[in-house]
């Protein structure tokens, strides 16, 4: 027997729902990045969707040329590519701190072009594909919808990380210096709290959340250069609809446009790529300082 | 003859103008038509990143709607070409009076941001429409008669043709900012919270300077799918949007002539690097980075900050 709500098989409406959990959590992942090194460096990271692909790019680099396993990668892909944003942010977004903060923007635009432009000439667009780990292959019937092994590994992991963040930043003494470095970091220097490394390093942390969304969705979707060009886009609505002000608003935010996003292929398929654009919209209508945000 | 800054813009419109009209005679037309619609686009995208200092990281949107909007009257209903081209205007223009609309609310990297999402919208749409033609766009749109008189099927026609509706825009542009409007943008650009204390409806002005920008990329991008009797997915890319950045950001933004230059520029660039795939990609990121670390005033600004100082360093 079917079950069916207005006409749906409830089969269709569960995978596009588990669809629409896992792309909200890459957003969830993405936008948080994007929201603590706002907090911090009061620049958007245009690289953030670029260093995306460039986790995902690592993790395979890593299984192809060197054989190391999807852990290994897990490790690895992240902490160089913080290792990048790091250095990025040493020797040249350092040198923008007391300009306007476009840009910053647009350093971090030219910087995503080298990077995708780099990839697609080493590897073509067309894609090349990480295959699933092996303790993840294979799925488990839940009797009204099949849940691939992976996909629940992904949704997990990505919700842990993106809640440890959270509560690093909102609840231990680290957490402390960091949100009131974000308010006053010359009070905070005073203090004898080293602000510029403090910088240095959530830059790269921000960064690092990218590298490990990106292995994470390595063997989701196809490894390819334009992977994190057209991602972030969207991960940019995400943050204008929830503001940057709160972490764990930028956490909700982006899980729950991506649930959105998946009921949408389910009722108006052609809208699924629109919808978040049109709530970011109606977000600037009705609250233009996005739903958890406050006016800087 | 006393050397005054002042009548820079001056001499520099008539040296434009005499290497506008003399150019086709020496370089190829299709070239130079394809710089003069990027140099009226670039110059449009200035108005707004350089005189009110909102930069809008979506304006392939106008650019693009126009072109397809042009190409399908032309083609499909038979309009005449300049005819075709001010429909593409309007339409471009009421999509900057919404996306305006929305955008203002919002300054700051946020505008950016917010503007490429609905540039985004604007590229699902022309991927998703029936009269677009999807992944082909509109392909092999006739030039037609202008007023039924002039063959633009002649390169050189054609040219000329182009070169009116830049020098029009341009001039327009010229016009709006050396105007009263013009100053309260740049008052805008300097403080806006102290143009909103001398009375003045900051976002009412913010907003006509996106319509007036919008609509002047779309005069660009209506003309540019004349030319290449080609309107495509390329113009509403997120990267053309980069690319005009690029081009203003390179000449000089906030100058009248520097996004010109910066257009002729990328336009060289890429028409050179056409065949080296994504090294197209990568050269023009590697400029973006070097304009944004060495020099931010960019080509022309520089220029002209060097005259400006001259006298003074040479005094002392």
């Amino acid at each position: 027997m079917m079950i069916q709500i207005f006409g749906i098989p409830i089969q269709a409406l569960l995978g596009q729902l588990l669809i629409g959990l896992i792309n909200g959590s890459f957003y969830a992942i993405l936008s948080l990045g994007l929201a603590i090194i706002f907090g911090l460096l009061n620049i958007i990271n245009f690289t953030h969707g670029a260093q995306y692909m460039l986790g995902a790019f690592a993790a395979w680099m890593s299984l192809t040329y060197l054989g190391a396993n999807y852990w290994v990668g897990l490790i690895l892909a992240p902490l160089a590519v913080g290792a990048f944003g790091i250095l990025m942010e040493r020797f040249m977004l350092r040198r923008l701190y007391h300009l306007d903060h476009l840009y910053g923007l647009l350093l971090t635009f030219g910087l995503a072009l080298i990077l995708e432009g780099v990839f697609r000439q080493l590897y073509g667009v067309s894609g090349l594909s990480y295959t699933i780990p092996e303790i993840f292959q294979g799925g488990v019937n839940l009797k009204f919808m099949f849940l691939p092994y992976y996909r629940a590994w992904v949704i997990v992991a990505s919700l842990s990380v993106c809640f440890a963040t959270w509560y690093v930043i909102e609840r231990t003494k680290l957490g402390a210096y960091l949100r009131a470095a974000t308010e006053k970091p010359e009070l905070l220097q005073a203090f004898g709290v080293n602000v510029p490394l403090m910088i240095t390093l959530t830059f790269g942390y921000g960064v690092a959340l990218a590298g490990f969304a990106g292995v994470l969705a390595a063997p989701i979707y196809q490894v390819t250069p334009v992977m994190g060009s057209n991602l972030i886009i969207v991960v940019f609505a995400v943050v204008v609809i929830g503001g940057m002000g709160s972490i764990l608003g930028s956490i909700v935010t982006g899980i729950a446009l991506g649930l959105i996003e998946g009921l949408t292929k389910v009722f108006y398929p052609e809208a699924s790529g629109l919808v978040v654009f049109v709530i970011m919209a109606l977000v600037l209508l009705l609250r233009p300082a996005g739903l958890f945000g406050r006016e800087k | 003859m006393t050397w005054n800054l002042k009548n820079g813009p001056l001499l520099g419109a008539a040296l434009m103008l005499v290497v506008l009209l003399a150019a086709p005679h020496m370089f190829y037309p299709v070239f130079l038509m394809k710089v003069l619609c990027f140099a009226l686009f670039a110059c449009a995208f200035n108005l707004l990143l350089g005189y009110v200092g909102l930069l809008s990281f979506g304006h392939a949107a106008f650019f693009g709607s126009a072109g397809y909007i042009t190409a399908h009257m032309v083609k499909a209903l038979n309009f005449d070409p300049l005819a075709g081209i001010l429909v593409g205007v309007m339409v471009s223009s009421l999509l900057g009076l919404v996306i305006g609309w929305l955008a203002i609310r919002r300054s700051g990297i946020y505008f950016a941001m917010i503007t490429l999402g609905f540039a985004q919208v604007i590229f699902f749409l022309s991927l998703q429409l029936k009269f677009t033609g999807g992944e082909d766009g509109i392909q092999g749109v006739p030039r037609g008669m202008l007023f039924g008189l002039v063959d633009l099927t002649d390169t050189m026609s054609m040219y000329y043709f182009v070169l009116a509706i830049f020098l029009c825009g341009f001039w327009l542009i010229y016009r709006t900012i050396n105007s009263p409007f013009g100053q309260v943008l740049k008052a805008i650009r300097e403080n806006e919270p102290r143009a909103r204390s001398l009375g003045y409806d900051t976002d009412r002005f913010k907003l006509m300077a996106f319509v007036i920008s919008a609509a002047l990329s779309g005069l660009a991008g209506g003309t540019k799918a004349l030319v290449f009797q080609l309107a495509s997915l390329t113009d509403v890319n997120w990267h053309m949007s980069g690319e005009v950045v690029l081009m203003t950001l390179l000449g000089g933004m906030g100058t009248i002539f520097g996004p010109a230059i910066g257009a002729l520029l990328v336009v060289t660039l890429n028409n050179y690097l056409a065949g080296f795939g994504s090294w197209v990609t990568i050269i023009i990121g590697a400029i973006f980075v070097s304009c944004v670390l060495a020099f931010r005033r960019g080509i022309v600004g520089e220029i002209l900050e060097k005259v400006r100082t001259w006298p003074t360093r040479h005094k002392t």
